[in-house]
């Protein structure tokens, strides 16, 4: 099986954007092409990470429309719907498409257009991926993560503040980030003293509603060396799922997919977690930065709220986390998300990153998390 | 009723499954309704969707059914609840407004119970 390399790489501003969902994809994926080099016509497989573009706008078929606008037929595609783990699980079908020979240029475009929505209706579409009998109470993603928090906060006595810090540390980050939603720092203070959401996490423990799209372009090494010297490598990219029924968990503070993916990343790539240099977290509420990076086996069990207060995830700290600024200040749309993170590594892995540049990287790792950990992809890559 | 399955095993889920944690099909049920549990996190949302209470105070707790421990999530009846407290099932028609989500109210049934701390 031969190496699969990414050569091109894009994303388009995220937040509050004026063009729907195929304005954003055909914004994304034209940019991809231009950074790769590639021609239209040189695609083979064409895949679309995008959650709810039928729910939010009642336009489907988005697959084949952006084939069309970007010139791309007749290339096979696909529309990838894997929750908020979407543009994840586009990774790892682009990934397998080039690993199994069946495809020698596979362009992965994510979008999402949420921002027209209020906010209980982006919720409530969000929530629909609940199952019915946890549905029916009201139940929400955020309050699953209210209710996660507090149970860890309780088991591992761990203090308010260290969520708190997670909110801030990634809004300082993306302050250096021109494509992120918020590029400004909060104090802790403000994270505190914001309105309650789902007690006891507040707004700033939440990622905000986004509109954006991003995109990568995947080939063999073989093919990637015809392009261009300098590429991305993706030795190991690992799918899991846990229980849709979230209080079906034995333990709700550890993410089994997180923990499964990670392994079969990790096992691919011949690699641990003290290899990795720098990190894209899912942290879509910030109690999952610290479930994340325990599953992950960056910290021990019960330990990821200590290496923040340490600011060993700071940019200068031993394993710097979510330099994008994360979910949290980059922003969150949905289908787009996953392939942002694998954008943001990329960027760090050619040394492109700019003032958040994280200085030697070598390997880094996105870890795209859909429903409350429901479904996983975790994606190691390594510099040229 | 509050209906749980029980499979081979002995393990017990809520709601059942076609096949169980074992991977076996399941022999029967529990009606959790009858029994009582504790509560092993909450918190309250602020922000509920269309056709839901706001505040909306939730939580999972576990029953202890001949030893065989089984979670649920639900609604409380009260903000006023903590880690640890016993809570019994209490019956409520309709725990949130059909036709105000997203799903087809014909769907799902829509009554069920809530948490009422003892």
């Amino acid at each position: 099986m031969e190496n699969v390399a990414i050569i091109g790489a894009s994303m388009t501003q995220f937040g509050q954007r004026d063009g729907w969902v195929l304005d954003l994809l055909s914004e994304a994926g034209t940019a991809c092409l231009d950074d790769a080099g590639v021609a239209p016509d040189a695609v083979d497989h064409l895949y679309v990470s995008n959650m709810a573009s039928g729910e939010f706008e009642g336009q489907t078929g988005i697959m084949n429309a952006i084939a069309h606008d970007l010139a791309a037929m007749p290339a096979y595609t696909a529309r990838i719907d894997q929750t908020s783990s979407s543009g994840g699980a586009g990774v790892k079908h682009a990934w397998q498409s080039v690993a199994s020979g069946a495809s020698d240029m596979t362009l992965l475009v994510g979008a999402e257009k949420m921002t027209h929505r209020t906010t209980p209706e982006a919720t409530d579409v969000i929530a629909s991926i609940t199952h019915p009998v946890e549905y029916k109470h009201g139940v929400t993603l955020p309050s699953f993560a209210g209710l996660t928090a507090r149970l860890y906060l309780d088991t591992y006595d761990a203090p308010r503040e260290s969520l708190g810090k997670v909110a801030v540390k990634n809004h300082k980050h993306g302050v250096h980030n021109e494509h992120a939603q918020f590029q400004k720092e909060v104090d802790l203070d403000t994270v505190l003293e914001s309105p309650i959401v789902a007690d006891p996490l507040r707004l700033y423990d939440f990622c905000p509603i986004t509109d954006g799209s991003a995109a990568l372009m995947f080939c063999p090494e073989s093919v990637a060396k015809e392009y261009t010297d300098d590429y991305v490598l993706v030795p190991g990219v690992g799918g899991a799922t846990d229980t849709h029924v979230v209080h079906e968990r034995a333990d709700p503070t550890t993410m089994r997919g997180v923990v499964e993916s990670s392994r079969i990343a990790y096992d691919m790539a011949d690699v641990g977690p003290d290899d990795v240099d720098v990190a894209e977290l899912h942290d879509m509420f910030t109690i999952l930065e610290f479930l994340q990076s325990e599953d992950l086996g960056f910290f021990e069990k019960g330990e990821g709220w200590k290496a923040v207060e340490e600011g060993r995830t700071e940019m200068g700290g031993d394993l710097p986390i979510n330099p994008s600024g994360g979910l949290k200040s980059k922003g969150h749309p949905l289908g787009a998300s996953g392939v942002a993170q694998v954008y943001e590594i990329y960027e760090q892995l050619m040394g492109e990153a700019g003032k958040r540049q994280v200085a030697d990287a070598d390997t880094g790792l996105a870890c795209n998390v859909g429903g409350f950990g429901n479904c996983v992809i975790t994606t190691l890559m390594e510099a040229n | 009723m509050m209906e749980a399955y029980r499979y081979p095993d002995g393990s017990i889920t809520y709601p059942g499954h076609p096949i169980g944690p074992g991977g076996e099909e399941p022999v029967g049920t529990v009606d959790l309704s009858e029994y009582t549990a504790e509560v092993i996190t909450w918190t309250t949302s602020m922000a509920a969707p269309p056709g839901v209470r706001e505040p909306n105070t939730l939580a999972i707790v576990e029953f202890d059914v001949d030893g065989e421990p089984v979670r649920a999530l639900g609604g409380v009846t009260t903000d006023e609840v903590e880690i640890g407290d016993e809570v019994r099932p209490v019956y409520v028609e309709e725990l949130r407004e059909p036709g105000a989500g997203i799903r087809e109210p014909e769907s799902q049934a829509w009554d069920g119970y809530r948490f009422e701390p003892i």
